[in-house]
């Protein structure tokens, strides 16, 4: 698509556990969106259960079928405007993933299922969760997307194999907790600053726009800290929203800013995947002598 | 139906040994090598002695009497009768005094807050005489009541070490016979005694018998409630039971703590209970 469009970051408090109650509040917030204009609707991580679960994941699990009571409305709700939805999925095997999926056109266009499970300080993901096995691109009506999870999105190899699949529009989901506040940050807190940095960051060096939906609220005494970003292929903030406050932001995309940044800046035109790919194989099938024992 | 009555059969002895050992490794790491427990004449606090009276001797063992001025004399004299077997130090404190200055200041104060005031009252006296004593408060909760959130927090639930937290009232009932607790105190219906008349299946409006395999089912089996209703129990009874089970929650945790820093008690600093110990 080379006309302009407009991404909406759905920047929510999910109830905790009743998936209902957020579908209903899904549902709700594309009704709003679809009255500012916008044709992709970005919701964070797990928007459909909330984050800290524990022993609820498998409580407010969804097949993602049509057949599933909470997945049809949103099938039926992404006919006009495409949709990006967070939710425990479970398998066919009964496992259960953090998938965040885009749903376009009264179906599912893709689902990715989060790779990198925190568990560690605060996190305790890899407790409950299966990770995902794959970074998939994939092609959309507005051009060829990637997504990541939170903090799928810290591992800088993410948006780098993403971008070599093709995708020129990153969507990272984030429920990003507030946790170490000191004087010492910019922005609500330090990490934050993090996430802002480097969104502006995988923006620029991949010449690519990049969207972060983050969630806001508190659960179990853990805030939530939004500040919802998109980025433009050359590193300018296109939209903010506010901190710790519920917001839907519109944001408009002018596809034409890829060709600009990518004239500007030709990194995708010279990066070799070839000698990365060389050089990952010698790494890891050479003894390291960093890896002491 | 699948056989849940089987489900819930134990293996007494094990489990005897495991609560007994528990109750002497976990006060002894303190620095204890006495405990001291309210003992109401229940089976739950009857079981809670005999376990304790085992684990660490009769003589190390303060049972805790203290009655309002509406107890049942039964309950007393139920109390009385398991000291007598094991040979209990004992001390009754009569929590009357203690609880009627509030009441008269609240004189239209419903039998439900009258209730948690005596219960926390029984905590105040029963910590005091921990600390008089020289031993830990053991707990007298079971399984059943901690789901149902069938307690007073900060009252009855107040406890350094509860060594019947994970058995149900009927697994309480199984092992309070195998140990030799009276069979009076074992058949009479289950009271928290905290107003003439009061049974806590009459409170809840439901059977332990009953609840007991339903919450075996959703909690230790991890069915679904409509798999439990699936099974031939009702819908209406295994939603209550669950409703309960959940809205109770808070009352298993600690209270909420509003995270700011980097190292948040029981988030990031995680260090066991039984730290150095």
């Amino acid at each position: 698509m080379d006309r302009k469009f407009t991404v909406g970051l759905a920047q929510m408090f999910p109830r905790l556990g009743d998936v209902q109650a957020n579908l209903e509040r899904h549902l709700q917030l594309a009704r709003e969106a679809q009255g500012l204009g916008v044709d992709l609707l970005i919701f964070p991580e797990l928007s459909l259960t909330g984050y800290t679960l524990r022993e609820l994941v498998p409580h407010v699990a969804i097949r993602p079928s049509d057949a599933h009571p909470m997945w049809k409305p949103l099938l039926e709700a992404s006919a006009d405007m495409a949709l990006v939805v967070g939710f425990v999925e479970e398998d066919a095997r009964h496992r259960f993933f953090a998938s965040s999926a885009f749903l376009d056109g009264g179906r599912v266009v893709h689902i990715h299922r989060k790779v990198y499970l925190p568990t560690y300080g605060l996190f305790e993901e890899g407790r409950y969760l299966s990770p995902g096995d794959g970074f998939r691109a994939f092609d959309t009506r507005f051009g060829r997307c990637g997504m990541a999870i939170c903090e799928d999105s810290w591992h800088i190899s993410t948006p780098y194999l993403l971008w070599m699949d093709g995708a020129d529009y990153l969507i990272f989901c984030s429920a990003s907790p507030v946790y170490g506040v000191g004087m010492d940050q910019e922005g609500a807190t330090a990490n934050a600053a993090t996430v802002t940095l480097f969104t502006k960051t995988y923006a620029t060096l991949l010449t690519s726009f990049a969207f972060h939906a983050n969630r806001v609220g508190v659960e179990e005494g853990i805030s939530f800290w939004g500040g919802s970003l998109a980025v433009s292929p050359r590193g300018h903030v296109l939209g903010h929203a506010p901190y710790f406050e519920e917001a839907l932001l519109p944001v408009e995309v002018d596809p034409g800013l890829l060709r600009a940044a990518r004239q500007r800046l030709p990194l995708l035109r010279d990066e070799k995947p070839l000698l990365t790919l060389h050089e990952l194989s010698r790494i890891l099938s050479e003894e390291h002598p960093h890896d002491e024992r | 139906m699948t056989n849940v009555d089987a489900l819930l059969q134990q293996d007494i002895p094990l489990v005897r040994r495991l609560l007994v050992s528990a109750i002497r490794t976990e006060l002894g790491r303190f620095g204890f090598t006495r405990g001291v427990l309210g003992l109401s004449g229940g089976v739950d606090s009857s079981l809670a002695a005999f376990l304790a009276a085992e684990a660490l001797g009769p003589e190390n063992v303060r049972a805790v009497l203290m009655p309002y001025r509406t107890s049942a004399p039964e309950s007393a004299a139920d109390a009385m009768e398991v000291i007598r077997i094991l040979g209990l130090n004992h001390v009754t404190v009569d929590i009357t005094g203690m609880v009627e200055p509030l009441f008269a200041q609240f004189p239209d104060m419903g039998q439900r807050r009258r209730g948690n005031v005596m219960a926390r009252a029984r905590m105040i006296v029963l910590y005091d005489q921990s600390e008089e004593w020289g031993g830990l408060v053991i707990g007298t909760s079971n399984k059943t009541e901690l789901l149902l959130g069938y307690g007073t927090l900060f009252g009855d639930m107040a406890s350094a070490v509860n060594p019947l937290g994970d058995l149900y009232k009927t697994q309480v009932r199984q092992l309070a016979r195998a140990v030799g607790v009276p069979e009076r105190i074992i058949a009479k219906p289950p009271s928290a005694d905290l107003w003439p008349g009061q049974t806590d299946e009459g409170e809840m409006g439901l059977t332990y018998a009953e609840v007991d395999k339903v919450l075996y089912l959703l909690v230790d089996e991890r069915r679904t409630p409509a798999e439990v209703v699936g099974m031939g129990f009702s819908e209406g009874f295994v939603r209550q039971v669950w409703r309960m089970v959940q809205r109770n929650q808070y009352k298993r945790c600690p209270p909420v703590i509003a995270k700011v820093s980097g190292r948040t008690l029981d988030w990031e600093f995680r260090m066991p209970r039984d730290w150095g110990t």
